[in-house]
């Protein structure tokens, strides 16, 4: 059975841990925040979005950079 | 490797490659430099006229107690109205972003959506230069907002963080224009592009997948996995449809969040 593709993607695969760990330690404190106080809800979504767009963009980076460099 | 080794197959395999969301151009005007008339063109008009009629035809003779069509229309609008202008953006000047964003989350939504449906089969986001469009104009907006709430301060109070020590600014500053000036609005496009271009991917692989272990392995236990991919792929279509509304929900979201923080620049 022959293989085809680039090894960029299990790099990729590989890098994707990273954030997926940030992602998920970011939603665990927001889902945190939010059991303890619920009243403070409004004010913890932005952060919690936000820094879930931070984390992700490594992610988003490295697909574009999986696709992008040396196939 | 022999262990893995299929039966010889009549036609080798071909996964399918991010070339082949490249459709042929309904009307090949200028093709060859990437402004033809395709699919994702055609999608995206049909897009609004849809969701035109709809909150059109949903509003057309407005009843005290809503009917089916007009509580789904009116709770969808609620949704977007409180869950992302009003919580987001604040009680006080909410109101006027409430179009934009309203006219983002759906237009994202159906475009999405899209790829879920039969013979459509295609997020029209699947395409990096629609969410490019749609970033740019989301860019635009809250980098135009920030401009005519704080004039030009207002890039001075994006990219120099308050309360830091002095020593640390060197570092900061570069730090926080390369995320909001550069990375903001990539990560902004590319999150949607990406996430829609793989659920489009898994669509093509399930299908030329199930093929290839029908209809040219000849093993019948080749012949039951293809069977068994068809069935998994129904499971990852309602993973899809989740993930198609979550990311509608989360470009809204991002949205709100940019234009408050360029109202509010000066508030932290």
């Amino acid at each position: 059975m022959e293989l085809h593709g680039s090894l960029n993607m299990i790099g990729y695969g590989l890098a994707a841990i990273g954030s997926a760990i940030g992602v998920g330690m970011i939603f665990a404190a927001y889902i945190n925040g939010v059991a303890r106080q619920p009243e403070a809800q409004r004010i913890l979504q932005p952060i919690a979005m936000l820094g879930f767009a931070l984390a992700e963009a490594l992610a988003i980076l490295g697909l574009v950079f999986a696709f992008v460099v040396g196939a | 490797m022999t262990a893995f080794a299929l039966p010889t197959a009549t036609e080798p395999y071909v996964p399918p490659s991010i070339s082949d969301t490249h459709l042929p151009e309904v009307l090949p005007w200028l093709a060859e430099y990437g402004t033809g008339f395709g699919k994702q063109m055609v999608m995206i008009i049909l897009s609004i006229i849809l969701i035109v009629w709809f909150f059109k035809s949903a509003i057309k003779n407005p009843k005290l107690v809503p009917g089916k069509v007009q509580f789904l229309a009116e709770s969808a609008y609620g949704c977007v109205r409180n869950g992302i202008g009003r919580d987001i953006i604040g009680e006080k000047n909410f109101a006027q972003w409430v179009p934009l964003l309203f006219a983002t989350f759906f237009f994202v939504l159906l475009n999405n959506l899209f790829g879920a449906i039969p013979f459509l089969q295609l997020p029209s986001f699947s395409h990096a230069g629609a969410a490019y469009a749609m970033a740019i104009i989301i860019y635009g907006t809250w980098i135009a907002v920030g401009v005519k709430n704080h004039g030009i301060r207002y890039f001075k109070l994006a990219v120099v963080p308050s309360g830091v020590p002095g020593w640390i600014m060197p570092l900061m500053v570069p730090l926080e224009i390369i995320s909001n000036f550069i990375v903001r609005p990539l990560t902004h496009s590319l999150r949607l592009m990406a996430t829609m271009l793989a659920g489009h991917m898994i669509v093509m692989l399930a299908a030329t997948g199930a093929r290839h272990l029908i209809m040219v392995q000849e093993s019948l236990a080749m012949n039951a996995i293809g069977v068994a991919v068809i069935a998994g792929s129904v499971a990852m279509y309602f993973l899809e449809l989740l993930i198609m509304v979550l990311q509608a929900f989360v470009f809204a979201l991002l949205t709100a969040i940019y234009i408050q923080g360029a109202l509010d620049a000066d508030a932290h």
